[in-house]
């Protein structure tokens, strides 16, 4: 009977034991988890903060969806693979035998070095247990002070506003999310921030956290400044959880580097999700995601080669559907560049892709609160970001992600002041009654 | 509940049974569970949605919430098969 360990029990790692289930009825599954929560929705925490949904919802599988899976749950933390003897080494110096071991570590907050970090109130949004500690603090506190960028700033500020903490949002630059919005789209969510009652400072950095009787009393800003506060948020990205990896002499890079079917330099070694660094054959590039359906995906081609059944895992065009300041956005293909001061690399719901600048140039059109920017490339879509209205999302999906062939609109698209939805939604409508799938 | 909400009910509940179900699309889902968490009767959408099957429950109400609810825009509406059986 084979041995499958899977370290990690995320949407990656949960996809990987369903698939070496369903081709090894027999095989022994063993999940790992250092969280004591265990599998539950890591985005769903968004709506959990805005109090749309209950602590509860947000867990997908029953106990008797684990029974039925027929895999064990162990709530420790893995330090070292010994590769060689095949061993799994846990905090408790215990060793667990395998035979094939996949790796589904995630990624992790990245820190700051701020003076005053370590205090009480100071939070982060990593996992369950850092949401139940904003919502405590949300109770309590009056205002609060968040810094960093991406969407994971943008639940927490949404998540604090929803329970009527004053918040004060820091950006180092002059605009929201630089390296993935153009200056339109960030004005548009940080318009609607203000509108929400949140106050921004541009160009503000924190140059130290200040103290009363061990807990957040305010911040300093490096211009000088003091807020009051009693609570301070960090998210300025996030970082693959690779040390298992490095402590085992994988080889490793930004994440933890696998081929083509999630195999890491070790041959019965996989990694999966946000900590894998995946060879993207759009770009030549091994780029990281830290979205959901990438990590299912490549968990599921893990566990099937896993299992014996060798399935490559082919990069697709990456694709978001976030809400930034209660505007529902998609996000898809390349549509990004440059770099953003807020963040320090990737941040949670991002997709390095985003920023692989493509041959393409940008078409756009705003139409009521709603606005779209598509890259166009030679014959075909090569991203698009679409706000506010979502008709458009699935058809920009299939488009971007099968590569059709535009060139119909080609050169409308690109025409001054051209109605770029419409003439998408039209070619799309004559196209899907071609294609109809 | 009185005979004419009873009647109202099933005349919703008949009526969205010929119309057509909700189908989800499992790459958008993150498997938040708002949808279920929202379903007037307790369906578990968001099984659905990880296994990437249409809500076939003969007790949907084709109610339309968790369509509407969903932030992911995971799920849609698709035309019932007349000739296909309900569950």
């Amino acid at each position: 009977m084979r041995r499958y360990v899977i370290v990690g029990t995320g949407a990656a790692g949960i996809a990987a034991a369903e698939a070496i289930r369903c081709h090894d009825p027999q095989g022994n599954i063993l999940l790992i988890s250092e969280e004591k929560d265990g599998y539950y929705s890591r985005p769903g925490l968004a709506f959990y903060l805005t109090g749309e949904i209950t602590e509860r919802q947000l867990y997908p599988f029953s106990e008797q969806d684990f029974r039925r899976l027929g895999a064990n749950r162990k709530h420790v933390r893995a330090v070292r693979v010994h590769t060689q003897s095949h061993q799994l080494v846990l905090n408790d110096g215990t060793q667990l035998p395998y035979d094939r071991l996949l790796i589904a570590t995630g990624a992790m907050a990245a820190t700051v070095k701020t003076p005053g970090v370590q205090l009480a109130g100071v939070v982060k949004l990593d996992n369950l247990e850092d949401a139940r500690r904003i919502l405590k603090l949300a109770r309590k506190g009056r205002s609060a002070v968040v810094v960093g960028g991406g969407i994971t700033a943008l639940e927490i500020v949404e998540g604090l506003s929803e329970h009527g903490v004053k918040v004060h949002y820091f950006l180092r630059g002059d605009r929201y999310w630089g390296n993935v919005l153009d200056e339109a789209e960030s004005r548009i969510v940080e318009h609607r921030l203000k509108e929400e009652g949140v106050q921004i400072h541009y160009q503000t950095e924190l140059a130290e956290i200040l103290e009363k009787r061990g807990r957040v009393a305010g911040v300093r800003t490096k211009d000088g400044r003091q807020i009051k506060c009693e609570l301070v948020a960090i998210a300025v990205g996030v970082l693959a959880r690779k040390e298992l990896a490095e402590a085992s002499g994988l080889d490793t890079d930004r994440g933890i580097l696998v081929d083509e079917y999630l195999q890491t330099s070790d041959p019965d070694v996989f990694a999966a999700g946000d900590v894998a660094q995946v060879f993207d054959p759009a770009s030549g590039k091994a780029l990281l995601d830290s979205l959901w359906g990438p990590s299912r995906e490549q968990g599921n081609a893990a566990g099937c080669t896993m299992a014996g059944v060798p399935t490559p895992y082919y990069k697709r065009p990456p694709f978001n559907v976030t809400r930034l300041a209660n505007l529902t956005t998609t996000i898809i293909g390349a549509i990004g560049g440059g770099k953003d001061d807020d963040v320090l690399g990737i941040v949670r719901g991002d997709s390095e892709s985003w920023r692989q600048l493509p041959d393409a140039i940008a078409a756009q059109s705003d139409f009521d609160v709603n606005h779209l920017r598509v890259l166009v490339g030679e014959r075909t879509l090569v991203g698009a970001i679409l706000m506010g209205d979502q008709t458009l999302s699935r058809p920009l999906q299939r488009l971007v992600t099968d590569k059709v062939d535009i060139t119909p609109i080609h050169e409308r698209l690109l025409q001054p002041k051209a109605p770029v939805a419409d003439l998408i939604a039209d070619f799309w409508i004559n196209w899907r009654g071609r294609h109809a799938a | 509940m009185d005979l004419k909400s009873l009647l109202k009910q099933e005349s919703t509940r008949r009526q969205a049974l010929v119309t057509g179900y909700v189908v989800p699309e499992s790459f958008r889902c993150v498997q938040c569970g708002i949808c279920s968490f929202y379903c007037p009767i307790n369906i578990d959408i968001r099984r659905h949605a990880w296994l990437g099957e249409p809500i076939k429950d003969s007790h949907c109400l084709t109610c339309g919430e968790c369509v509407t609810r969903c932030p992911r825009g995971a799920l849609r509406f698709e035309r019932t098969n007349l000739f296909e059986p309900v569950k």
